[in-house]
């Protein structure tokens, strides 16, 4: 067994996702069975390979420098807000988070 | 049934004013009426942008202007694509009532190319999944067959286009979501190279991988909408600056005499009889056209499932960290914020997307990041040097899209590694970063229609269209 029910919980505090116990143990057989099936990434030595962490080669990267950093206005502000569950212009509204 | 328009017959119809752009926005409406409610293959409709955008087209037929490359053409775009003012959903109760308030480049592009934007369609729920069974908002159903899936993530963007309720539509691919729909409704699907396409605006599922990219009834109006939402974008910089060439002139190049390598590795165990039958014939076809077929060998094919399971999810698990309840969709209220943002997602997401976090955190987690991530990261490096290495010596491959045609609605929903076996000819491209298209290669029993994948080198898009082009040309269709 690769995950236990007690890593499944961990990870599910971390993702902050709630999760029933009939998702826990549905979650941890087929992750499981995925994680065993991963395994098979082991039967290569890749001690002298490079993680591929780009996609692009640097002769393909648009920008070879960043941009200028400069202030432009954002229109969809109050769009944007009327998206939010509970907004409070020009705020978003949370449950309390401090206690005092 | 009513048959398929294709973009060159839209433009000859305006022209000749058979027809105006509302006349065809409207006679795919009435084609969406009749037939969506059993395909449910759109799940929001933009009637008024798209009448309004076929009334400026009318006036410019009407004025005798010239007319832009998708002037009136009725399209669907998949619902992760960002449309200011129409619902997009991603498939997920977590969106259900989310308006964007600014349109993808993609989409913006077409439009301002002249295309009617007729709705938003149906997919895997933030495009994870292979058959379309995990969208919030029931399946798409195969119109070649509608006991069976469409394919996913992009199904309802295959079953638009397939089903003639569009003219093109728009998808992404992460691990075949593109290619793997498209062979299974027997439509051309094309993803393009890494960094082809912008993705401003595109509701992120894994950032290395995701790309947009066209379904259309022809190849040639594949390369026409490819044409028009190619390049460079300001907003996204992961799109290059590399030149877009003119790909409907390319695609009339001849194939006569270019190398096409064929990877012992795409047709081993687990390919169904009947597909393996189709693209070999696909392949003689190639043959005739004066192709040389080289058998080539992809080491590390074996692994892709295993490194794209892990790269993708973790990807995933970070860019779907923004769904918490606080600025846009569904909030489930809790008297503490961390509660708040639990059952939110919780109640938000669907079982695939919540094992797809749940994975995706583990592997990124301390102590496993060594030995999932990284190591996901250095067998990628391998299987894309596998590519680098067979294009050195060929200039495309050929494999079959998916191992198998459609099946049944139902049949794999129960085993997700299964599922995901379902992409071991898709994922590969996906995670070298090169282009890919799905070309139709004829019909098991005359009825489950069959796709022939085609990889090029990174960005030469022209060339897989030129392939693809000529073996529709040969009759690929009918093999």
């Amino acid at each position: 067994m690769k995950i236990s029910r007690e890593d499944v919980v961990r990870v599910a505090e971390l993702a902050y996702l709630d999760l029933s116990d009939t998702e826990l143990e549905t979650y941890r057989k087929q992750v499981d069975e995925i994680l065993e099936y991963i395994e098979k990434l082991n039967e290569l030595d890749t001690t002298s390979v490079e993680p591929m962490a780009q996609v692009l080669t640097d002769d393909q990267t648009a920008d070879a420098t960043l941009r200028e950093d400069v202030e432009v206005p954002c229109h969809g502000a109050a769009e944007l807000l009327k998206q939010a569950p509970d907004p409070e212009p020009p705020y978003f509204r949370v449950p309390k988070v401090i206690e005092r | 049934m009513a048959t398929n328009w294709t973009i060159d017959g839209v433009r000859e119809s305006l022209v000749a004013k058979k027809i105006s752009a509302r006349e065809l926005a409207g006679e795919h409406y009435k084609r969406i009426a009749a037939r969506n409610p059993e395909l449910n293959a759109f799940l929001a409709l933009s009637e008024d942008r798209a009448y309004a955008q076929a009334n400026r087209i009318d006036t410019m037929v009407a004025a005798g202007k010239p007319l832009p490359p998708l002037a009136g053409v009725p399209i669907a775009v998949k619902d992760v694509l960002s449309t200011r003012g129409v619902r997009t959903t991603c498939g997920s109760r977590i969106l259900e009532h989310y308006v964007p308030p600014y349109d993808a480049t993609a989409v913006e592009r077409l439009e301002a190319a002249g295309a009617a934007l007729l709705g938003k369609t149906n997919c895997d729920e933030f495009a994870m999944g292979s058959s379309n069974e995990n969208s919030a908002y029931g399946p798409v159903l195969n119109p070649e067959a509608t006991d069976r899936i469409p394919g996913g993530s992009s199904g309802g963007s295959a079953a638009a286009v397939a089903a003639g309720l569009a003219v093109a539509s728009l998808g992404t691919d992460t691990g075949g979501s593109i290619r793997q729909p498209g062979a299974m409704c027997g439509v051309p699907a094309m993803m393009g190279s890494y960094g082809r396409v912008s993705r401003y605006g595109l509701i992120a599922f894994a950032s290395s991988l995701d790309r947009i990219g066209p379904f259309a009834n022809n190849v040639r109006d594949v390369a026409t909408v490819l044409q028009v939402i190619a390049g460079r974008d300001p907003n996204d910089s992961t799109s290059t600056t590399a030149p877009v060439p003119d790909y409907r002139a390319e695609i009339e190049k001849p194939v006569a005499g270019l190398r096409i390598g064929i990877p012992k590795e795409y047709f081993g165990e687990g390919m169904d009889d009947g597909v393996r039958k189709k693209v070999e014939a696909g392949i003689e076809i190639l043959k005739k056209l004066g192709c040389k077929m080289v058998e080539i060998q992809m080491p590390h094919t074996g692994y892709a499932i295993a490194v794209y399971y892990i790269i993708a999810t973790a990807e995933a698990s970070s860019n779907l960290a923004r769904y918490d309840g606080v600025r846009y969709g569904l909030r489930v209220n809790d008297d503490s914020l961390l509660s708040m943002y639990r059952k939110t997602r919780g109640a938000g997401f669907g079982p695939e997307v919540k094992r797809r976090i749940v994975l995706g955190t583990y592997v990124l987690s301390a102590g496993y990041y060594d030995a999932y991530y990284l190591k996901g990261q250095k067998v990628r490096a391998l299987i894309a040097r596998d590519f680098r290495d067979a294009f050195l010596k060929v200039d495309a491959i050929v494999t079959p899209t998916s191992p198998v045609p459609a099946f049944k609605l139902g049949e794999r929903t129960d085993d997700p590694l299964q599922m995901y076996l379902a992409d071991i000819y898709t994922v590969t491209g996906s995670l070298a970063g090169i282009p890919g298209i799905s070309v139709p290669c004829g019909k098991i029993c005359g009825k489950l229609p069959v796709g022939l994948q085609i990889f090029g080198p990174a960005f030469r898009e022209a060339r897989v269209l030129q392939l693809a082009h000529a073996f529709e040309q040969a009759g690929g269709a009918s093999v």
